[in-house]
């Protein structure tokens, strides 16, 4: 009982945000809300206004329309009472190189009251950077700065952590550990808002998501739904392609794919050979399997591939032109 | 709430950690014994010229100038300022200083004279020029402003930081003047007369309120002086860098203005509005020399006045854009 009203404890609420930058309008409608303890998505391409609105969150920019409460805090009559709840990276973690990372740590602890040395030893225990943690910032790697940057955020124990795009420039071994680090802290009752141009990501982290784009929020809700609307492909591999593409032809309840129809990430695709694309119903695969085995064509692979962003933004803009 | 003080050692750490001050006395430390040097020579120099005995020189100065006391054609404000030339000339020879020869104080009295308009503002600047900018150029100053504290505190502590360091280069400047030069001319000088109080009108000097003071009190007047003007620039300084992105960009910025204001303050004597630039006001130890203004009109309650105004409209500014910018980059 106690878990249910703590999960609807909302932690931001962004209420109908806009920003003209001269007289351009840069975000016309952004409204969401992030609940206690849970990984908020904020997922957009590149130049939809995901770093603007993040900035707006903690108080960089200046909003032109819209309310922005953190804790029940106004973030534009009260900033430095909101702020004492937000931890947050903007684009890359940015640190005075000529300190060390301790003195850097120090540096803000002293800008908010209460926090001791003995948090700043404590949350460079959870990014586990006490090895270098006396060492001057501009030695440190991509990585450790980002971790710092972490450490840096967390120092006033936050309820509302923002990361805008974290695994940017990791490697896969330190997103992975990111996106344990980043579940953990979750688990410990704080809230994470992070963006990020990958859908793959954002369904690997996130509970829920908020989808942008041109400055607009077209969609908020739980990610697999959300995912689940967009369709997913069925792609093959055979070892007689023609053959199988000739059967699964003019089939009613199937549909092929021609190679230059789809949106598969490129990347995704490329490691797949000769792949026969098809939009079916997942009970329909073992049907298929059962049918290509009885003329005798060998089934390399099956797989069930998500679409891509930019499938998922036609489909949801498609669905909004509809409704 | 983070306290003023907590976030003035912030700043302050910040600039000491960039080593800006210690290349600041660095560069004092090499340059003042060129300079001593440079006054030693010309002290040789002049003694080996005049190798006439400068005590009866003295006296009989002294006997000129009394003797033009007593004159009747000679009106009253003159026979003041001759009055304390005398008073000026008796005093070396009752103390056995041959004024030719320079001691401690009077180098570093004229060592500050001289850096005034362009050496002083130059390490100002070297402190002042990237305390904004530095932060927006390296993106720190997302870090900064997302911290739970009012912007115009994070300003505020960045002036004091700036008062602090200008107070102390101008501390320093003047110790290590004084202790360098030292060593070659002695460490004596601190109770000798100076002059001041003239008062140029037009083309005439009033001398009615000139009086001698110890070079000790004359230093002290300078130096307060000096650090008034240092201020203003400072303070332009910290407007240029709220206001430009670049630190490179900014530095270039004021030493143009100032470089401009000592040009300006050669030729501008006709160009009457010129006097209300601040750049043109910077020299303000000149006036206690009694040194006619570069532009006619121009008193030293003038130049602090239009210092004054320029440094508080440079503050306005930068409080207004400081705490209402969108930091986009």
């Amino acid at each position: 009982m106690q878990m249910q009203t703590m999960a609807k404890e909302i932690v931001l609420s962004v209420q109908g945000l806009k920003k003209n930058i001269g007289r351009k309008p840069i975000i016309h409608n952004v409204s969401f809300d992030v609940f206690a303890g849970e990984i908020f998505g904020f997922l957009g391409p590149n130049g939809s206004g995901k770093t603007t609105t993040i900035r707006m969150l903690v108080d960089l920019i200046k909003p032109t329309e819209g309310k922005i409460i953190v804790c029940g805090e106004d973030i534009d009559r009260h900033p430095e009472r909101a702020l004492a709840h937000v931890g947050c990276i903007v684009e890359n973690p940015e640190m005075y190189a000529f300190m060390t990372g301790w003195e850097n740590l120090e540096h803000f602890a002293r800008m908010q009251a209460g926090i001791t040395t003995t948090r700043i030893s404590e949350v460079v225990d959870i990014v586990g950077l006490d090895q270098r943690i006396h060492d001057k910032v501009k030695t440190y790697s991509l990585g450790m700065r980002q971790r710092l940057g972490i450490a840096q955020a967390l120092l006033g124990s936050p309820k509302l952590l923002i990361l805008d795009e974290p695994t940017n420039g990791l490697d896969p071994k330190g997103i992975k550990e990111l996106r344990e680090f980043i579940r953990k802290l979750a688990e410990s009752g704080m809230s994470l808002f992070i963006s990020s141009h990958l859908l793959s990501e954002i369904q690997l982290m996130c509970d829920r998501v908020a989808i942008i784009a041109h400055g607009e929020v077209i969609a908020v809700g739980e990610v697999d739904v959300l995912v689940s609307q967009a369709g997913t492909y069925t792609v093959w591999q055979v070892d007689r392609p023609i053959d199988a593409r000739a059967m699964l032809l003019d089939q009613p309840d199937v549909q092929m794919i021609g190679s230059n129809e789809h949106r598969i990430d490129e990347s995704l695709l490329s490691t797949l050979q000769d792949p026969i694309i098809t939009i079916m119903n997942e009970d329909q695969i073992s049907g298929w399997v059962n049918k290509f085995v009885a003329v005798g064509i060998g089934i390399h692979s099956v797989q069930r591939v998500a679409p891509s962003l930019e499938e998922l933004f036609l489909k949801l803009t498609e669905g909004e032109t509809i409704g | 709430m983070a306290n003023l003080l907590a976030l003035l050692q912030n700043e302050t750490l910040k600039v000491w950690k960039k080593k800006r001050f210690a290349v600041i006395v660095l560069i004092l430390l090499i340059l003042i014994p060129v300079f001593v040097y440079a006054q030693m020579k010309i002290a040789q120099n002049s003694r080996e010229k005049f190798n006439t005995d400068w005590r009866s020189e003295l006296q009989s100065r002294i006997t000129d100038n009394t003797n033009a006391l007593s004159s009747e054609r000679i009106p009253e404000e003159w026979k003041k300022w001759r009055r304390a030339l005398v008073q000026q000339l008796q005093y070396y020879l009752d103390h056995d200083i041959n004024p030719q020869t320079p001691n401690a104080v009077t180098f570093t009295r004229t060592f500050l004279d001289n850096a005034v308009s362009l050496f002083i503002p130059l390490m100002v600047l070297a402190i002042a020029s990237d305390l904004v900018s530095s932060e927006r150029s390296t993106g720190t100053i997302k870090m900064l402003l997302t911290r739970p504290v009012r912007r115009w505190r994070i300003l505020f502590a960045k002036l004091a930081t700036l008062t602090l360091y200008v107070s102390l280069i101008i501390i320093t400047t003047t110790l290590l003047c004084y202790l360098i030069s030292g060593l070659v001319f002695g460490y004596s000088g601190w109770s000798e007369p100076v002059f001041v109080g003239f008062q140029v009108k037009g083309a005439d000097v009033d001398t009615t309120s000139v009086h001698a003071v110890t070079q000790g009190i004359y230093l002290l007047m300078q130096s307060g002086l000096i650090w008034f003007s240092a201020m203003v620039v400072a303070i332009i300084a910290l407007m240029v860098s709220v206001l430009v992105r670049s630190t490179a960009a900014s530095f270039v910025t004021m030493m143009a203005t100032i470089i401009a204001g000592t040009i300006l303050a050669n030729m501008a004597s006709s160009w009457h509005s010129a006097k209300y630039l601040f750049n043109v006001n910077l020299e303000l130890s000149s006036y206690l020399r009694g040194t006619p203004p570069p532009i006619e009109g121009m008193t030293l309650g003038f130049s602090l006045a239009i210092l004054g105004i320029w440094g508080v409209a440079a503050l306005i500014v930068s409080f207004t854009v400081f705490t209402k910018q969108d930091i986009l980059n």
